[in-house]
């Protein structure tokens, strides 16, 4: 049997898919908050930007991640429309490495103008040893390699998605 | 870890990035090849939602908004099921929808075309399919609306669907679409979908599901990507 093509998120898909970071009057099924930080002192904030092909900040995507290894299964959904700058921001614990890889998340993107879905990853900068001697990450060029690098500082780490051009973030064919 | 080994997008019938009639593609398409991924413990794995309560009416946009009355408009009900590419069905699929009202309307803060909204229709519902893979909506047909993206631009009736089927490589987000819409041939989005495609986005009216004195029935199946493994060796 064929698959089912995609189509495109559209602009209004919030009320369904993040209705209450949007302040519509629908229960959310899954938000940027994966774990509670009142109850975990390990929690790190993800936060960043999507930009498209001239630099501007996507204000109508849809991020979401997936965290899975031995330890957790987290998912999180943020819209880029809410917070200033039309920045997203995830709550999770850092993931840990599974069978000697690097950490990361994994990422899918959705936005007006995209006809099928983006997927990308979240590595650490902190994690210099295993980013090293990760297979994922040492296939990709090495001039690229960073856009899959989230930045420290603190709790929190950065990672903008570059959608096109010169610093186009890595997307994967998974 | 099993060899389980899913199955890439069939480009065949997926769109690409770059499709220029729809402007919004232009500056949001990727332009560098994507990179090969080696599907691992994540990619392999995905959320589950089976144990989430849903609200007595999410699956019914006639009901789950209600202020004063009832939603108008023509109610519908669509049913279908959610497949692998082997033919499987995939059970505990959450599946998210959203909508324009009957006059063309989103309720959404965005849209600011001149057509009423309903006091009575939110357009969001979801569901999770059964052990047979088997969904059901009921819902008022959404109506046509112009959109910027070119002089007389009009988007055809359609619900936007989310699904998450077993795992991250199983993630779809579409459009179905209604039969004999004469909007489809002038629309950038669905002509996006590559020809061999295009049928499969468009649901069938089915006289079988019809509710008597009550709605129309339109079914509309999903086929997910499927896996390597022959049904024989599932587990």
């Amino acid at each position: 049997m064929k698959q089912t093509p995609s189509q495109t998120v559209g602009p209004y898909f919030a009320y369904s898919l993040t209705p209450e970071q949007y302040l519509y009057d629908f229960k959310s099924y899954a938000d940027s908050v994966m774990v509670n930080p009142l109850e975990n002192p390990d929690t790190i904030t993800i936060t960043g930007k999507v930009f498209d092909g001239a630099g501007v900040p996507i204000p109508d995507a849809m991020i979401e991640v997936w965290q899975s290894d031995h330890q957790n299964q987290l998912f999180g959904r943020c819209g880029t429309g809410t917070l200033a700058d039309n920045r997203f921001v995830f709550y999770t614990t850092k993931p840990t490495s599974v069978n000697g890889q690097a950490p990361y998340l994994s990422v899918i993107i959705f936005m007006r103008g995209q006809l099928i879905h983006t997927y990308t990853r979240i590595y650490f900068e902190d994690e210099v040893t295993l980013n090293e001697t990760d297979e994922v990450l040492n296939s990709v060029p090495s001039d690229r390699k960073h856009t899959l690098i989230a930045t420290k500082n603190g709790n929190s780490y950065e990672f903008n998605i570059i959608m096109q051009g010169e610093k186009e973030t890595v997307f994967f064919d998974i | 870890m099993s060899q389980i080994i899913y199955n890439s997008f069939d480009r065949e019938v997926h769109p690409p990035y770059l499709s220029p009639d729809y402007q919004s593609t232009v500056l949001r398409a990727p332009s560098k090849p994507l990179m090969v991924l080696k599907q691992s413990l994540s990619e392999l794995t995905g959320p589950v939602f089976g144990d989430f309560n849903l609200g007595e009416f999410d699956n019914d946009l006639t009901k789950n908004a209600l202020k004063n009355g009832q939603p108008l408009g023509e109610r519908i009900v669509v049913h279908g099921k959610v497949m692998n590419e082997n033919g499987q069905p995939i059970p505990n699929t959450l599946i998210e929808i959203w909508q324009a009202n009957a006059a063309g309307r989103y309720i959404h803060k965005v849209d600011q075309h001149d057509a009423p909204l309903d006091p009575n229709f939110l357009g969001a519902g979801r569901c999770i399919t059964d052990s047979e893979g088997n969904y059901k909506f009921y819902t008022i047909k959404p109506g046509a609306y112009p959109w910027g993206n070119h002089h007389n631009a009009w988007r055809p009736n359609h619900i936007h669907f989310s699904l998450f089927g077993a795992n991250i490589t199983n993630r779809l987000v579409t459009q179905m679409y209604f039969p004999g819409d004469p909007l489809l041939q002038y629309d950038p989005i669905f002509l996006g979908v590559p020809p061999k495609g295009r049928d499969l986005l468009i649901s069938a009216f089915d006289l079988s599901l019809t509710e008597p004195s009550f709605a129309l029935g339109y079914r509309f199946n999903f086929v997910l990507r499927g896996h390597n493994a022959t049904p024989f060796e599932r587990q």
